[in-house]
This record gives C-alpha cells, structure tokens and sequence, in this order.
C-alpha cells in the first residue's frame, strides 16, 4: 500500500492545563474513510484542530503527507461544524468556492478562466451546479454544506477534514451527503476524516473509526474496535454491543450486584413501589 | 456668507468638501461592507464617536484634527481588542465602554477647548462637522488616508472577506482571524478619520455602515456590493453639498448644514434599499429545498 496521507503517532494534547488527548495513534490512507466516534467533550474537535495544524502538542507527532501539519494546509480541505451564513451576505455559491481557491492571498482578485474552470469543477463534483448564482445565504442547510465542501475541496485536496456534517441535516440531506462522501473517497481517492456522535449512518462508506472516549481513541475497522472488550476497556465500563441489521448500539452494562441492590431496595420497601 | 459668490463649482469651501466628501463616501464603501459584513457596526459606530475625543483634544494642541480623529480612533480600537471581542455580548461590553470613557473625554477636552482657546464652535464641528469649514491645508492629509484605506482594503481585501464568512474557514487556511480583525479595526479608524473630518465624528457612521447596509440588499457578489455603495454614499454626500448651498436661498440665508444633509439622503437610500430588496425577494429567508434524490 502507498504512504499514508495522515499520519497521528502517540498524540497527546493539553489545553490549560487538562489533559485533552492521551496517545492518539491511526494512520488515514487515500481512498479511506475513517469516521472519528465520541461523545461532546472527548476530544473530537482538539484532535481535528491539531491536525490543522492550529493547536499545540504535548507529545507525539501529527504528519500529513510526511510533514508537520501546519506546512501542508494546501494538501487539506476543512468543513467547520457550524456554519451560520447571513442571509444577506452578498456571496454567490461560486463566489464561496473561489475564496476556497484564492482566499488566502493578498490583492485583489482578477478574473481567469482557469479559476473558473476549477470552480465549476468543484461545484460539479458536490452537485452544486443548480445554485452556484445563488447567494449562499439563500440556500438551505443540506445546499450550505455542500458548498463548504465544494469550498474545501476546490484546491484538490488530499485530505477532506469535516466537523460533524451530519449535525443539523435532516435524514434525506444526510443520506446524500454520505453517498457524496463515499464517491469522494472511493472513486475520486480522497482521503476523508469525519466526525459524528453516531457512527451509523456512516456505516456504508466507512473504512477505519476512530473511537474516541475522554481523550483515549481505539482505532481499526469497525469489526475491530465495536466489541465489548475493545470498548469495555475504553470507556472503563463494561458495555454490551447489539448489532441489529446494519445498524449498531453501543450501550453501558449494568453491573449485576448493581441490579441486585435495585431489586433488594425495592423488595425492602414495598409501600414505596407504589 | 462664507461660500461667496461665485457660484457652487467656482466656490473653494465647496471644492473642498467635495474632494473630501468623495474620499469619505468612497473609503466608507469599500470597508463599510466588510464592517456590515462582520456584524461590527457598532464598533465602527464607537470608535467614531470616541475618535470625537480626538477631534477635541486637536483643537486643544493645535494639530491637524484629521490627526486627532485617527489617532484617537485607534486607541479605541487596540482598547476593544485588549478588553476581549471572543463572544458578541463581550464585544457589545467592549465597545460600549470603551464609547462611554471616549465621550466623557471628549466632553472634557470641548469643555477646555471653550474656555481656554474659545473656539466657539468646536462641539458642533467635532461632533456634527462643518463641512464648508474645513480647511484647504487638510485636502492632501484626506487623500493620503484615503489612499491607505484603499492600499490596505486591497491587500487584504480576500483574507478579510474569507474572514468574515467563517472566521474558522479563515484559520484553516492558515489566517489568523484576531490579525486581520485588529487590521480591519485600524483600516476601519481611518476611514473614520476622513468622515470624522467631513461630517462630524459622530454622524460618521451613517456614512460607514448606511450605503455598504444598503447595498448589501442589493447585491449578490461582494464587489457589487462595494460600487453600490459607492453610488449611495457618493449621491450623498453630493446631493447633500449641494442642498446645503442651495438651502441658502431656501431659508432667507441661514443654510443648514451639510452633515443633515447627507445623513437624510443615506437614511431615505436605506429605506429604498430595503423596500426593493423585499420587492424583488433578493434578501427572502432561506426556503426549506427537497433533494432530488428524495423525490423519486
């Protein structure tokens, strides 16, 4: 197999004084979806922001493409999570793609029919043709965040980095944006990390997880890391795994002398049960 | 009267406040639709009223007020950077602070400027500009600062709109959005400085935010925006030099000022704006859109 694209090796993050990330390790290769699993406050978004280059490291390294993150910003697309574009701002989809292309140069921009050419290409690839003159403001969510992604992908990235894109979607906008992400990783060979609290609509496209619990992540196929013992020792907490169809749950056990106590509380105090 | 009688073009005064007046209306549309854009209305709105302080203390020390207003504006505007702009109720704190210490200022130093220099007018002018007043020595210093907020809007003119889409859009690309949020402050106190100068130091945010509000409704890409703007701003401020001098035979020779003027014409132009804008559905809501996946 080629080099990874990505490369986390030991991760450790520390932000005043807390430990956020403990020992972070995957590697993403091209054409690979990993999903990063993990409740609010585990670290999804620290360990997003260090591989932008945009956070300090304790110790342990984060490589993309073979370099430290903050010289490969060119080699990264990025979707934020929250996007909150004023209805009234004079930008047409195309204008947002542009800035994806140009936004971070001096000068004023000048026409060329190169940058259009890669403009209409991106727009083409998330299927945004149909309101590339709209402004931006004007579209719905599900239109919004594919023209983030047209945004982020204009440049040819190698690497797409989105922040919870699921978030906020309705079922038909997600199921889309999932068939969008999959094209994007298996046909045109991007590398795609996504974050989500829920890995199952992530399911059909998704090649690695990354499983992350209070700053400590399990890493590898799904079959790999969704097992009991894997998360067990993750969560430090037994946990059932049910698997139904295609869909998964994870759920904490409860502990059978816990159970137990329940029942004898409940036994001992029987005018109370009503 | 001080406009003598030469008629509008031939007068100097009115030459004068149509060099300056353009350079205001002009350096106000290009960084007006970046201060709309960013939601920092009111931070333009206060440092050009705390800039009054500046105006104030120039009379004072016998400098160039177009110094003074620029000077005290970015003092003002390093003040609402260092007191924190992380969360908008924080950044409306800020600058509401900030405003109150600069008028107080502002209130002592035209107090002295009365009594101890006793130029009458000054509170007027400061606060409310004169514009057949200003003097032909501070024509060059206007289209210097001019011309630095069009160096400056140019430069940055990518990074600041990026910025103020989506600041974290902005900081993947590797901009920091606090560097370019303290550079558009500074551009910003410029161009406060020339409309300061022009129609007073407070009433220059209706020239900074009025047009580039207005032609924000108007406008589908950002560099329309601007020569909306500038339209609206220039037909102002025009529109209002002229009125006032012609307001001298409406009124038996008590013209008004100039600044009235001007401000009336952006407010009637906003109101157009935003009934157009309703009209023609350009700034509707957000429509609730089906996926075409969906429909089959």
């Amino acid at each position: 197999m080629s080099d990874p694209i990505l490369s986390v090796a030991h991760l450790s993050v520390d932000l005043g004084g807390r430990s956020i990330l403990r020992d972070v390790s995957f590697d993403l290769y091209p054409g690979q979806l990993c999903a990063l699993i993990g409740e609010n406050g585990a670290g999804k978004t620290t360990l997003l922001r260090s591989l932008l280059g945009l956070t300090a490291q304790r110790s342990g390294q984060v490589l993309i493409d073979g370099a430290p993150a903050d010289q490969r910003r060119a080699l990264v697309g990025y979707v934020p999570q929250k996007i909150a574009l004023d209805p009234d701002i004079p930008l047409r989809t195309r204008d947002l793609v542009q800035l994806g292309l140009d936004g971070h140069r001096l000068g004023l921009p000048l026409f060329s029919g190169r940058k259009k050419a890669l403009v209409d290409q991106a727009l083409y690839a998330v299927g945004a043709e149909a309101f590339a003159d709209q402004r931006v403001g004007e579209l719905s969510g599900g239109q919004q965040q594919r023209a983030v992604i047209a945004h982020a992908l204009v440049r040819q990235p190698r690497l797409l980095i989105l922040d919870e894109p699921l978030a906020n979607l309705d079922f038909g906008s997600a199921n889309a944006l999932v068939a969008l992400l999959g094209t994007l990783t298996h046909i045109q060979h991007i590398a795609v990390l996504v974050t989500a609290h829920d890995m199952n609509p992530l399911l059909p496209v998704m090649d690695r997880l990354v499983y992350l619990v209070g700053g400590q992540a399990a890493t590898g196929s799904v079959d790999e890391v969704v097992r009991p013992e894997v998360l067990g020792k993750l969560y430090g907490h037994p946990v059932t795994v049910l698997r139904h169809g295609r869909r998964i749950l994870v759920l904490p056990d409860v502990a059978a002398e816990d159970a137990e106590a329940c029942t004898a509380a409940h036994m001992s105090h029987p005018e109370k049960a009503d | 009267m001080l406009l003598g009688n030469s008629g509008f073009f031939g007068s100097e005064p009115v030459q004068t406040a149509l060099i300056v007046g353009t350079c205001a209306a002009l350096v106000s549309a290009l960084i007006g639709m970046f201060t709309v854009l960013r939601g920092n209305a009111f931070a333009g709105h206060a440092l050009a009223d705390v800039s009054s302080a500046g105006g104030a203390a120039s009379l004072l020390l016998g400098v160039s007020p177009l110094l003074g207003f620029l000077g005290m504006a970015w003092i003002a505007a390093f003040g609402m950077e260092f007191l924190g702009v992380r969360k908008v109720r924080e950044r409306d704190l800020a600058t509401g602070i900030v405003l109150g210490a600069g008028l107080g200022l502002s209130a002592l130093l035209l107090y002295l400027d009365v009594t101890t220099t006793s130029t009458t007018g000054a509170a007027v002018s400061v606060m409310f500009g004169s514009m057949f007043a200003i003097p032909r020595s501070l024509v060059g210093p206007a289209l210097m600062a001019s011309a630095a907020v069009f160096l400056l809007a140019g430069l940055l003119y990518r990074p600041m709109l990026l910025t103020a889409v989506d600041p974290d859009l902005a900081a993947a690309r590797g901009i920091s959005p606090r560097w370019i949020g303290l550079l558009q402050l500074l551009t910003l106190g410029l161009a406060v400085a020339v409309c300061a100068l022009a129609i007073g130091a407070v009433l220059a945010t209706a020239l900074l935010i009025g047009p580039a509000g207005a032609a924000i409704r108007l406008s589908r890409r950002p560099a329309q925006a601007i020569f909306w703007a500038s339209v609206i701003g220039l037909t102002a401020v025009w529109g209002g030099i002229w009125m006032a001098y012609e307001s001298y035979y409406w009124f038996s020779g008590n013209a008004w000022p100039v600044s009235f003027f001007v401000v009336t014409l952006v407010f009637l132009f906003y109101l157009v704006a935003v009934l157009v804008a309703r009209v023609t559905g350009l700034s509707a809501r957000p429509k609730p859109v089906i996926w075409p996946h969906c429909e089959a």
